[in-house]
């Protein structure tokens, strides 16, 4: 079927999304820990919650990856989000109803999502739950 | 699931389908379903990368993770690491020579860091069978903008002011040669565009490359030409032994005509325009424009005298454009970027990038894209990564049978096409071999005029019975029969067809012989006078000694020799018969003490 201008239009949108990986993207790059830990405390549904959430609300420049073992096996899984310059937030505990907030939130406004992140009390990591 | 965490890229080019790429791209959609991801990965074939040389080629984004040399047996593991569990496998990552380091993005590669890609900008980046793809990297964008918002003339003025020349050897400017096309008078209106994609040289694969890995790029900027020059057919003369290259090419057109980027009243414009494919029969004759025409026309594929020249009257007689697959590539890029931003590239006559071909003895072999003005150390030694087993480099050979070798003296030569004729050579269609001290230059002028020799069509007597007789020389020099006055009839017979030949194909033919001359007389002195080859290649010139000093007469030489020419007792030195030896050189191989040597 012969494209009209708009239909061809409409096709490079579509397409520029899927490639965009080829680049490199200059936004969030959110890596999820996807060792045997990981996939064990269901890390697998939390980045595929991840995909759905940032392909719905159309955040092309956000990168989703895995990793493997972060070293903190109690706490996963485990999703940690890179910002341009390369800085870190790690959020634990994570499930696919987190991923919601913290797609909303940190990846597009911008704003870290506290109550998810680990706590540091004497020089021991908290579980974010006792938090408060 | 519309989104996609991962693409896998792998290879389809000629070079690596052949070391098995396609089976990797089965295995690892296998794979894939299995650990159930298929649905959040890409798999991709898409053309050349570059770097053939370590095929088969697997990239993964987003990381851009290269992988080289990937087999079937190391999909598994491939996907378990690193898609499964995100954890990059090392010891497929490609490390470049001297150094440890695994660069974890193809970014890093030295081989990449040169270059400039406009040409190449999607091979390897798109899956060129896929319009969509083409189009999501803004294919069908420059025509668009072409048919939409600018006049015939804008076009070819936008071409002649990007200073592009033509990039299948003569550097013609090509604005030119749309300006004179589209002055043509035709008197049923009727003119043609034709790609040539007849690429024959030894060695070279640029053309392949295009054709294989961004055949859009080349539909999109016969279009415009054809706008340009008011055409509405166009043709592609392809060799027959590029099968990848003419299926994808048939596919994009087909994909074209569906999304109605060919035909008739393209965007409801007046334009319309059809292409063809024409598969030549292996003639290296047929890549010279007007023997390519009269193939086309279904005549013998022999060159016409010229004038007049095509833009006058070129296929079936009309004013015809005729230029070569790369310069189509640069089109686009010339008509979306505008040609200010192309001339700001490469140096003051010659404009842009040149894709080159690498091969011989360097490390790198594959298919590289560099600005105009880079210089042959850069290629040879930066993104070539050097000569291998620490041999030294003599020299390399540009322009394939129409060129000439530049030594190691003139490594510094910035590239391009004034600066390669000063030199004697000349950039030709893109090919480049490195050669190093083991090469022969005697013996490497007679490999070229041994291919001129039987690919001259035979029409014109300089060309027909002066390569042969300069292949007699040549070989004779060779054979230790070389006479006093070789060099100097060399020369003259070069002169003489150089002067008289009626095509390029005849024209060039004896520039390999004159460059090595040049550049290398000594060596073809050493043939002539000293009976001695210097870089051990021409097997009458060389003669097998065993040291007696070394040898212990275990006989393994002997028994490994074929004609039966070492004989010995045990545990004395032995002899070679020099009467009986055919110089195969196993004895050489076999010996456990290194006393054979060849002189």
């Amino acid at each position: 079927m012969a494209k009209s201008l708009a239909e061809l239009k409409a096709i490079r949108e579509k397409k520029i999304d899927e490639i965009q990986l080829r680049h490199g993207k200059d936004g969030y790059r959110v890596v999820v820990g996807m060792a045997t830990c990981g996939i064990a405390s269901g890390a697998r549904p939390v980045m595929i919650k991840l995909m759905e959430e940032v392909d719905a609300k159309g955040l092309v420049d956000v990168t989703v990856a895995q990793t493997g073992c972060i070293g903190s096996c109690r706490l996963e899984p485990i999703v940690e989000v890179y910002n341009a310059k390369g800085e870190k937030v790690t959020y634990v505990h994570m499930t696919p109803e987190k991923v919601t907030k913290v797609v909303d939130e940190h990846l597009a406004l911008g704003k870290v999502v506290e109550e998810y992140t680990m706590t540091v009390v004497d020089g021991k990591i908290i579980d974010p739950n006792v938090k408060g | 699931m519309a989104y996609k965490r991962s693409q896998i890229l792998i290879c389809g080019g000629t070079g690596c389908t052949s070391s098995g790429s396609m089976n990797l791209a089965k295995e690892l959609k296998k794979e894939l379903v299995k650990h159930d991801i298929i649905d959040e990965i890409d798999v991709v074939v898409t053309g050349c990368f570059g770097l053939c040389e370590l095929g088969p080629v697997v990239i993964v984004y987003p990381e851009g993770t290269f992988y080289s040399r990937v087999e079937a047996a190391d999909i598994q593991e491939l996907v378990e690491e690193h898609l499964v569990k995100g954890r990059p496998l090392d010891r497929l990552i490609y490390t470049e020579k001297g150094d440890g380091h695994h660069p974890l993005s193809i970014n890093e590669l030295g081989f990449f860091k040169k270059q400039k890609r406009i040409a190449l900008k999607n091979c390897g980046v798109i899956n060129p069978e896929d319009i969509d793809e083409y189009l999501g990297f803004g294919g069908y964008t420059a025509i668009e903008k072409v048919l939409l918002t600018m006049s015939p003339q804008d076009v070819i003025n936008e071409i002649k002011a990007s200073g592009l020349r033509g990039r299948g050897g003569g550097g013609f400017p090509t604005g030119l040669k749309w300006q004179f096309a589209h002055d043509a008078v035709s008197e049923d209106g009727v003119k043609y565009v034709v790609c040539n994609a007849d690429e024959g040289d030894p060695g070279a694969f640029m053309d392949r490359s295009v054709l294989e890995g961004d055949p859009h790029s080349l539909i999109e900027a016969m279009a415009i030409a054809a706008y340009a020059i008011g055409s509405s057919k166009g043709y592609v003369y392809v060799r027959a032994e590029y099968p990848i290259a003419v299926k994808r090419l048939q596919i994009a057109i087909d994909q074209a005509k569906d999304y109605g980027l060919l035909g008739n009243n393209i965007f409801d414009t007046d334009f319309s325009f059809d292409l063809e494919i024409r598969l030549g029969a292996g003639a290296f004759v047929c890549g010279e424009e007007t023997a390519l025409m009269n193939s086309i026309e279904g005549k013998r594929g022999e060159p016409r005298p010229r004038p007049p020249f095509p833009a006058n009257k070129g296929l079936f007689g009309k004013p015809t454009v005729l230029n070569n697959v790369e310069t189509y590539a640069n089109i686009t890029a010339i008509i979306l970027k505008g040609a200010e931003w192309f001339a700001s590239v490469g140096t003051e006559k010659s404009k842009g990038t040149k894709v080159f071909a690498l091969g011989g003895k360097i490390n790198n072999t594959g298919l590289l894209e560099i600005p105009m003005g880079t210089t042959l150390r850069e290629i040879v030694y930066e993104i070539g990564g050097g000569i291998p087993n620490g041999r030294a480099f003599k020299a390399a050979q540009t322009g394939g049978p129409s060129g000439g070798c530049i030594p190691a003296a003139l490594l510094d030569t910035k590239i391009d096409y004034d600066n390669l004729i000063a030199i004697g050579s000349m950039m030709g269609s893109g090919g480049l071999i490195v050669m190093d001290e083991d090469n022969c230059m005697v013996d490497v002028a007679r490999f070229f005029l041994d291919f001129t020799q039987d690919e001259s069509c035979g029409k014109c007597p300089p060309c027909r019975i002066g390569t042969k007789r300069m292949l007699e020389i040549l070989e004779r020099i060779c054979d230790g029969k070389g006479i006093k006055g070789d060099i100097e009839r060399l020369q003259e017979l070069a002169e003489g067809i150089k002067a008289s030949a009626l095509c390029g194909l005849g024209q060039t033919a004896p520039n390999p012989v004159l460059s090595t001359i040049h550049y290398f007389r000594d060596e073809y002195e050493a043939h002539i006078n000293d009976k001695k080859c210097p870089a051990g290649v021409c097997k009458h010139l060389l003669d097998y000694t065993i040291d007696e000093e070394t040898c212990k007469g275990c006989g393994i030489c002997a028994k490994k020799c074929p004609v039966d020419a070492i004989s010995g007792e045990k545990k004395k030195p032995f002899s070679i018969d020099l009467a009986k030896c055919i110089k195969c050189g196993s004895c050489i191989e076999a010996c456990p003490f290194g006393s054979i040597s060849r002189a």
